[in-house]
């Protein structure tokens, strides 16, 4: 068995980096949906939104700052290669101190409280949300999606019951995007957790949100429950910025999980337009 | 609903507001000032307990930002609007002190869209998201209280020609619900 040794400094300065990096520089696949969206837009006021945020990404990416203000709180995916000894101090902390240093040096907005009630400022992003997984392999893949408030405050976990079926979750789906109107800066992206328990689908729907856009979901049956969801949504008129249109969503992504003979979990994870995720594998 | 934009300055005087209709298409100048939640929890301890405000209200705009920290040399870093209905339960006493332009993004309460018609005040929206856009608006930026709220702290900030829409005008006229009227698709 060989095992590979990983400074922690390494995953620190990466990790600051993508920070950065994510928060600076859309991504082509959400671009190119914009820009799809903008020649089929209707609304006048809808396209003049989608140039806005367009002109904005080029802005961003030119000058070098964040194209939101709300440069988000950090969520940090680490898939860790079985045969990777990490060195030099824990790794933990040494992704805490990477999402410290990139938003110091940014600069980017500090968005995190210490405690949800007595809400005082932690002053430097921290503590980032680490979520973990071991894979096989010698490798660790690293992404970080920073996630903006107005959009997460859309998002939703239910409990349906197994009788709710297809129907059911589709309804559900859209009827979030329809209460979340204007509020999370459409158009979204509307990630959905279906299935595993209470805690594995919220987490599911905030994965998929990682999905490069317009990639199909793998399983026909959830391909076409994403194209026949996006068409609802989109229904709803609420479009860019919510002042009336035709693009209301870019994409749906689905991920499905097994879950209990009486469960039927369903999330929604709304994103925003500013759909950030950076990644690397060290 | 839509055309060339309009020219405002702020302050905006009731006579300012009468004029503006849902769906407008503004380039506002003038001083605005920076608060959300953290702010506006402040404001409203202040007027519970009988003392002055950071800054006068009557015919002003407020701005519902947390700016990004400014990069060396530049007057403000990336400013946008955040989502308002969190302003809502503070609002009402700050618009009955005269506050006649809100900036923000998204739906408000019934109770202050009311309150807006009867106080002749208008909701402009900004465009979520575009904040190294409005970063330019900017002219100058000065931190006038609350330094201690870090992002949350209110900021006077001169903008010119800053692009927004009306979305609550002081005559009962909504965007958001006009616009998705107009556009919803009934059978599905
Ligand atoms: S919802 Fe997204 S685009 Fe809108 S302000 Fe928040 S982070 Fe920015």
């Amino acid at each position: 068995m060989n095992i590979r040794e990983l400074p922690t400094q390494t995953v620190t300065d990466t990790v600051a980096r993508l920070c950065v990096e994510a928060n600076f520089f859309l991504g082509e696949d959400v671009l190119a949906k914009l820009r799809d969206c903008l020649e089929r837009e209707e609304s006048p006021l809808g396209k003049s939104v989608l140039e806005q945020v367009l002109g904005n990404a080029a802005a961003a990416r030119e000058k070098q700052v964040a194209m939101c203000q709300d440069t988000g709180y950090a969520v940090v995916f680490l898939e860790i290669g079985q045969d990777v000894h990490f060195t030099g101090g824990g790794l933990m902390e040494s992704v805490q101190e990477g999402v410290r240093r990139g938003y110091q040096s940014g600069p980017l907005r500090k968005s995190v409280v210490r405690d949800p009630l007595r809400r005082v400022n932690t002053g430097d992003n921290t503590p980032a949300i680490v979520h973990c997984e071991i894979v096989p392999g010698d490798r660790v893949r690293l992404i970080v999606a920073p996630k903006g408030g107005g959009s997460e405050n859309m998002s939703e976990v239910k409990m349906l019951p197994p009788s709710a079926g297809r129907e059911g979750v589709m309804d559900f789906v859209a009827d979030r995007v329809r209460r979340s109107g204007p509020n999370p800066c459409p158009p979204v992206i509307v990630g959905v957790g279906l299935g595993g328990t209470f805690e594995k689908c919220a987490f599911l729907a905030k994965k998929s949100l990682l999905r490069t856009l317009g990639e199909p979901h793998p399983d026909p049956y959830y391909a076409e429950m994403e194209s026949e969801l996006l068409e609802r949504v989109n229904a709803l008129g609420i479009g860019p910025m919510g002042y009336g249109g035709r693009c209301t969503a870019l994409a749906v992504h689905v991920e499905a999980h097994p879950c209990h003979i009486a469960s039927l979990p369903v999330a929604v994870n709304i994103q925003c337009h500013a759909a950030r995720h950076k990644e690397a594998v060290l | 609903m839509t055309g060339p934009a309009k020219r405002i300055r702020t302050p905006l005087g009731e006579t300012g507001t009468a004029g503006l209709r849902s769906g407008d298409l503004i380039l506002l100048s003038g001083t605005v000032y920076t608060a959300r939640d953290a702010a506006h929890q402040r404001m409203a301890e202040r007027i519970r307990r009988d003392e002055p405000l950071p800054f006068g209200l009557a015919g002003q705009v407020l701005f519902y930002a947390g700016p990004v920290p400014a990069a060396p040399g530049r007057v403000i870093g990336p400013i946008g609007p955040t989502s308002s209905y969190r302003m809502d339960p503070f609002t009402l006493p700050l618009l009955e002190r005269g506050l006649k332009g809100m900036i923000g993004k998204g739906n408000r309460s019934p109770q202050i869209v009311e309150a807006m018609k009867r106080c002749g005040a208008v909701y402009f929206a900004a465009t979520g998201g575009a904040a190294a856009l409005y970063a330019g608006t900017v002219k100058r930026s000065v931190l006038i209280a609350f330094e201690d709220l870090g992002p949350e702290a209110v900021y006077r900030l001169e903008v010119e020609d800053m692009p927004l829409v009306v979305v609550n005008d002081c005559h009962g006229g909504d965007l958001y619900r006009e616009g998705v009227e107009r556009y919803r698709v009934q059978s599905l």
